[in-house]
């Protein structure tokens, strides 16, 4: 069965073309295909949300699409440009993952404005607090980062991740260890950068949360999208959504 | 740019492994002739006495260490940061193991020499000093192979050491030579340097050809062992 | 679509801002740690007062001793701080946080190499003093001589060392295996080193000691030029 190539294209979605194309998309370790053809195509304003169980190769799709990865065959552009990048394409994306991606010995201020400051951000201090407050740790701007739960963590490093304003927003699982309180934040965050015209990709187990934000929804196991769907505004069938999940994928769906 | 995955198969089965290997048997009697020739067959060198036919296995093993399989090592690593094909991966690994053999050869007959000639286990010679961090080095060098389980990542990682290594042998060269060069050597040190006679020229030259034989013998098995694990390896993974 | 896009927010990445804010960035890191410099150093001293111990001066004179002991221990200091310069980055991931940014492989590289470089250079303010103390050594003015050496030996040891760390910090039991791949690659500066340390403490003239020096310097600039261009391999991709 060939994998289908997911399109996400929004309502009103800008006519200069797609943002994020992936085409054919394989990365193999060794003799393991962990991302086994995958297509997409997402223009400006979208948000997919991917769900699948664990091994499915979300994680690896979502280091090819930040350029982390090369891939072993198949081809991904970002705004034109192809990926892995250059310097200016490179800077067109953020990374959120379950690693706090931070240096625990740095003070949360640090830690935002060093990434602000390798994104070639002009004015890192303002920035820095900017988004500090939007994520609403501010308060805790000086407080090294080794000494903060693991929430407070988790949003330092959406923070770091966000600081530069990327268009195009990689997040895996990052609502893990987040209160209410964080969660909240983030989702607002988020919301306001898909305003704005930036592209996100959400990994997440949580059906909730995933379908919040998200314009477009895919599952994938075993390196490829076994489905697609459209999330309307309007509303979503999720216990149906869950049903088909579960039989596709023979696990449960939070 | 992508990975080139080699001649090993995506079958579900494993190349065979072939029976008896005729070349080794070959090479190990060519050797073993060679040898008996210069042990038996072979004048006695009036200066240096008997123990200089250490000398017929010595610098045959010396020369195919150093610059045979260091060589292989140093050109398939750079070239394996080209190309990015696991053959040179598996030539560098084998070259590296038959060359630790090879110059394990030279490490021993050296003292043996050494000793018999002068009664020290060790002279701080320029060439054997060499062959000693060589040795150091390509030990090392299998010491990371071992050290990292993915069969891409390391050979990506064994090819970056294998590089620098190769940059790395003219600076050892250079050092012990000067370092030398404060103590003037021991003047029969230099085994080429006397004028050999025909016989004797001979037995080194079937000597040489002998362990180069060996030499390819001992790297063609061990590049089809390599071969053979991968091909394994990847089965397992997939 | 190519060349560059101009934006009134971002600045183009530059290799040396880049390298140098790295750079800060680890050494703000083991300054608020000090855990890598209180060890090298404390190795240092112990080793120096070690050495000094077990040596007899009536049978060996402190000027054919020192360079060694020196050498010796600028050697094995020097391996303990580099572990760090990976594993600070590994830690939490903030690896893949450069990796993805603007900032240039090269970059990357050459900030870790300044940070090991001032490393190396101030548990040398320690373990230098220490030997001319424990041996006690003449001090004149041509200890700069020294301090030169020094400063050539810690720039070719913080380049391989640091590649060697990127590459060890890939593998099992990096701590083992750095030391084992490396201490090769230091046999070209620490003996040279040693060398013409060993001139310039016998009072002969510099020249003497020229071309370990030639060494020294050749070494520094094959070797640097070489860990630049190869440490992107370090990276997966």
């Amino acid at each position: 069965m060939q994998s289908p190539h997911v399109t996400a294209a929004p309502e009103g979605a800008s006519a200069s073309g797609p943002a994020l194309t992936a085409v054919a998309l394989v990365r193999a370790f060794g003799g393991r295909r962990a991302v086994n053809g995958v297509s997409l195509t997402l223009h400006t304003g979208a948000c997919l949300a991917l769900f699948g169980p664990n091994g499915a190769g979300k994680t690896t799709l979502l280091r090819l699409l930040g350029g982390l990865l090369k891939p072993t065959t198949g081809a991904t552009r970002l705004h034109g440009q192809p990926l892995p990048g250059d310097a200016e394409t490179r800077r067109l994306v953020g990374l959120i993952s379950h690693h706090a991606m931070l240096y625990p010995a740095l003070s949360v201020r640090e830690n935002v404005r060093f990434a602000a400051e390798c994104q070639g951000v002009i004015n890192a201090d303002d920035a820095t607090t900017r988004v500090l407050t939007q994520l609403r740790v501010l308060d805790r701007a000086d407080t090294a980062v080794r000494y903060l739960s693991r929430g407070l963590q988790q949003r330092v490093s959406i923070a770091r991740a966000l600081v530069h304003g990327p268009q195009l927003v990689l997040l895996d699982e990052p609502y893990t260890g987040l209160d209410e309180a964080g969660a909240q934040a983030l989702t607002d965050a988020l919301g306001a950068l898909k305003a704005n015209g930036a592209t996100l990709v959400l990994v997440t187990h949580n059906l909730s949360e995933g379908l919040a934000l998200a314009t477009h929804s895919a599952i994938m196991q075993r390196g490829t999208f076994v489905d697609e769907a459209l999330v309307s505004p309007s509303g979503f069938d999720v216990p149906g959504y869950q049903a088909k999940y579960r039989a596709l994928v023979h696990e449960g769906l939070a | 740019m992508s990975s080139v995955s080699s001649a090993v198969p995506r079958s579900a089965t494993l190349p065979e492994p072939k029976g008896f290997d005729a070349f080794l048997a070959i090479a190990i009697v060519a050797v073993i002739a060679a040898c008996a020739r210069a042990l038996f067959f072979t004048p006695i060198d009036a200066m240096l006495g008997a123990a200089q036919k250490i000398f017929y296995v010595h610098v045959p093993a010396a020369i195919i260490g150093l610059y045979f399989a260091c060589g292989l090592l140093f050109v398939s690593s750079i070239m394996y940061l080209w190309i990015k094909d696991e053959r040179l991966d598996r030539l560098a690994e084998s070259s590296a193991e038959v060359g630790l053999v090879f110059m394990g050869i030279v490490l021993v007959t050296g003292p043996v020499w050494a000793r018999t000639s002068w009664g020290t286990w060790w002279v701080w010679e320029a060439r054997i000093t060499s062959t000693l961090f060589l040795w150091l080095l390509v030990i090392g060098y299998l010491v990371l192979r071992s050290g990292v389980e993915s069969i891409e990542v390391r050979a990506r990682l064994s090819a970056v050491m294998g590089t620098l290594a190769a940059l790395l042998v003219p600076f050892i060269h250079l050092t012990v030579k000067l370092f030398r060069g404060m103590h003037p050597e021991p003047v029969v040190l230099a085994p080429e340097k006397p004028k050999m006679p025909p016989e004797m020229l001979l037995s080194f030259g079937l000597s040489m050809a002998a362990f180069l034989l060996l030499f390819f013998a001992l790297l063609r098995l061990r590049f089809r062992w390599a071969t053979l694990r991968d091909a394994r390896a990847a089965m397992e993974a997939a | 679509m190519s060349g560059s896009r101009l934006s009134t927010t971002h600045r183009a990445p530059s290799y040396l801002a880049d390298a140098w804010r790295i750079a800060r960035k680890d050494l703000l890191i083991e300054f608020r740690t000090r855990s890598a410099f209180l060890a090298a150093t404390v190795f240092a001293v112990l080793a120096v007062v070690i050495f000094r111990f077990t040596w007899d001066p009536t049978a060996i004179p402190a000027m054919d001793l020192a360079p060694g002991v020196l050498w010796v221990i600028f050697t094995f200091s020097g391996l303990l701080g580099l572990n760090r310069s990976f594993g600070l980055e590994l830690a939490e991931r903030a690896y893949d946080g450069l990796l993805a940014s603007q900032v240039s492989r090269e970059a990357i590289f050459t900030g870790k190499v300044i940070a090991n470089f001032v490393f190396v250079m101030c548990v040398q303010a320690v373990a230098l003093p220490a030997v001319a103390l424990f041996f006690d050594l003449p001090v004149g003015p041509s200890w700069w001589i020294i301090v030169g050496i020094v400063l050539l030996a810690s720039l070719g040891l913080s380049a391989v060392g640091t590649l060697f760390a990127a590459i060890a910090s890939n593998t099992r039991l990096a701590e083992l295996l750095l030391p084992m791949m490396t201490l090769p690659f230091f046999v070209p500066l620490v003996i040279p080193a040693a060398q013409a340390t060993a001139v310039v403490l016998r009072g002969q003239p510099i020249a003497d000691g020229m071309a370990w020096l030639k060494v020294l310097l050749a070494f520094d600039l094959v070797f640097v030029s070489a860990c630049i261009v190869v440490f992107p391999f370090t990276i997966e991709e």
